[in-house]
């Protein structure tokens, strides 16, 4: 029972040297020499779907580059059914804190599906990835090749899991050799290395590529929005731990004093039940100002949100609680100024006073929006410096360079 | 041209942050913590936060500094922090002291900041480095000029900042070997004044590339 995920063909949106304009030769040259030692070494990255949701979309992407840098890299999907995805939604649910009655049969049925898959690791892989908790199992097929090393990469936030799950999840997870996290807040005291690795944005793909003026230009105008006036945007779904009604308080607390706009565009409405609620919220408490525009784009609008973001003078990201919000490493790969929460990781992204503004409350929100209103000479800084910081930390290569480092790391060890 | 017996061998240099696992709320966890952390949490937040965020040149200098700032929004303590220069140290030992010194004296005169929660927590991070021989060397100063305009940000970093551990000495790779293999002392020095709190990585290396230029002019 094994399922090989065909690896997207290195087409001219893949190409490791369409990156040598982002990053420079020297870097794409460091990724050359670090993957040298790994040549032909098996690399087996295993997850759980083919598509959808974060992890796929970044396999996708990561899978190609380490072929072209020579790594033998492949992309396993574990199999599985309803019964198991609903204890894993379950398990997933619980990890994130919240509150779940597991009973043994749960245990059992992850434990029975995990020892099913157990073949889809080859016997000759150098470096298996396991990521995140469904395939954590698939360690037990070790003892079968110990010359193997074997990674866990955690791309949830275990700051606060349940502890029945996390100590099940837990006896499997001290086997592996080495684990990782997206966020130090998110790791947990464990007897095994864990290491760091940011999420990434590609800096190619349609969200964050260049975009001609004319096209932003027509995305405003097909929204109503005024590029002549400051545009504050904050792009998330509608979500009240996004905080929208936070964002448009601060937003008439800035009005007082600039005349500006305010985005607040995303998705998320149409399929969940809370999310038309909070868009019933948030349109309502918008009112008919013609200033404040509340957009629901499509679950995939990747230009849309391009052409807003670089439309934008200030981007905003008012959560209250958050996973890391790559939406801000967006923004300021667009070298826009952001005001953000301190919350999740969003703090590693911004520095504050660096590469943007951290804020607390409401009120620190809106005067930070109005100060750099006033000051566009440390807004244009704030974006600049931010921009760098996407460019040595948040960016795809960047990614692909951990984990050679990483396999290099094993390797020698 | 001089040429050198002893070649200057370009290394490529990676980076692994790995998590501690030891977190601080206050600044009386700080000094638990800078007392019990691994050296290299020391060498992670001081010496390698200079070549993470080589890009701020205003205001930045260690990430203990920057979490006294924005964490716990002591301005005080955070001048004080940010006025450690690593290239004064050869030890992280010395390096150490000299922190935990700070905090502790601020601490004591302050005593109701030193239990103040802070907005986010500073973990304590480290680095592990791996590294790489580049497929290419110098022996005279042209080739080590056309060596150091290829080189990567963390490779600049390796052998310009993270160095003087290395070395155990107040110098960098460079200037060790201008002044050791080409006898080019006055170069050495000059070299090793680059400021690296107000350069970015790549003006830095700029500035060294621009040495090398009117050496090689004379």
């Amino acid at each position: 029972m094994t399922s090989v995920q065909e690896v997207p063909a290195e087409t001219e949106v893949y190409l490791l040297d369409n990156y040598l304009p982002v990053v420079g030769a020297a870097e794409i040259d460091e990724l050359r020499a670090l993957a040298q030692p790994l040549e032909g070494s098996p690399v087996e990255m295993v997850n759980s779907t083919a598509v959808g949701g974060g992890v796929a979309e970044i396999l996708t992407r990561l899978l190609p580059l380490f072929r072209q840098l020579g790594v033998d890299a492949h992309w396993r999907v574990m199999e599985g059914d309803l019964p198991f995805f609903e204890v894993t939604k379950s398990f997933h649910n619980a990890l994130h804190g919240e509150h779940f009655q597991p009973v043994p049969k749960d245990f059992e049925i992850f434990r029975e599906y995990n020892r099913r898959n157990l073949d889809l690791v080859p016997a000759d892989a150098r470096f298996v990835v396991i990521h995140d908790p469904q395939p954590a199992a698939l360690i037990e097929a070790r003892r079968n090749h110990r010359k193997n090393h074997w990674i866990w990469r955690c791309h949830i936030d275990l700051s606060r899991p349940d502890s029945a799950v996390w100590s099940f999840l837990q006896t499997y997870i001290n086997q592996y050799d080495a684990s990782i996290f997206s966020s130090p807040e998110y790791a947990r005291q464990l007897p095994i290395p864990q290491y760091l690795f940011y999420p990434s944005i590609d800096p190619l793909s349609e969200k964050n590529r260049d975009l001609e003026p004319e096209y932003i230009e027509s995305v405003l105008e097909n929204f109503g929005i005024d590029s002549r006036r400051p545009i504050l945007t904050q792009i998330s779904r509608f979500d009240r731990l996004k905080d929208p009604l936070g964002v448009i308080k601060a937003y008439k607390l800035v009005k007082r004093y600039h005349d500006c706009q305010l985005v607040l565009a995303g998705g998320g409405a149409t399929d969940d039940p809370e999310g038309a609620q909070v868009l019933a919220e948030v349109r309502d408490a918008a009112g008919n100002d013609p200033d404040l525009h509340v957009i629901e784009l499509p679950v995939s609008a990747p230009l849309e949100v391009n052409a807003l973001q670089r439309a934008s003078t200030v981007i905003i990201q008012k959560s209250l609680r958050e996973g890391f919000g790559l939406t801000v490493a967006e923004g300021l790969w667009k070298k826009k100024p952001v005001v953000a929460s301190a919350v999740g990781g969003i703090p590693l992204q911004v520095i504050h006073k660096h590469t943007g503004l951290l804020t607390h409350s409401i009120e620190g929100t809106a005067y930070q929006i109005r100060f750099l209103l006033s000051h566009p000479e440390i807004a244009t800084r704030l974006g600049e410096q931010g921009h760098e910081h996407v460019r040595e930390n948040f960016l795809i290569t960047g990614n692909i360079k951990r984990y050679l480092t990483l396999f290099l790391y094993l390797f020698n060890s | 041209m001089i040429t050198a017996e002893q070649p200057f061998q370009f290394v490529t240099a990676a980076y692994l942050t790995r998590v501690e696992n030891q977190k601080a709320n206050t600044l009386l966890n700080l000094i638990e913590g800078l007392e019990h952390t691994s050296d290299d949490a020391i060498f992670f937040h001081t010496f390698q936060s200079l070549g993470r965020y080589h890009f701020l040149t205003e205001g930045f200098s260690n990430d203990f500094a920057q979490w006294a700032l924005a964490g716990l929004n002591q301005p005080v303590l955070a001048e004080r922090l940010a006025s450690v220069d690593v290239r004064d140290y050869t030890s992280l030992t010395d390096l150490r002291h000299d922190l935990r010194q700070m905090v502790a004296d601020f601490s004591a005169t302050n005593s109701k900041a030193s239990e103040q929660w802070a907005f986010e927590p500073f973990y304590f991070l480290r680095a592990v480095e791996v590294t790489r021989p580049l497929p290419w060397e110098a022996r005279t100063l042209a080739g080590f000029r056309a060596g150091l305009e290829r080189l990567s940000h963390s490779s600049f970093y390796y052998h310009f900042i993270a160095s003087r551990l290395r070395l155990q000495l107040r110098t960098n790779d460079f200037s060790n070997w201008f002044a050791s293999a080409l006898g080019l002392e006055d170069l050495a020095r000059r070299a090793d004044r680059i400021d690296v709190y107000t350069n970015t990585l790549d003006t830095a290396r700029q500035e060294l590339i621009d040495m090398v230029d009117r050496e090689m002019e004379r």
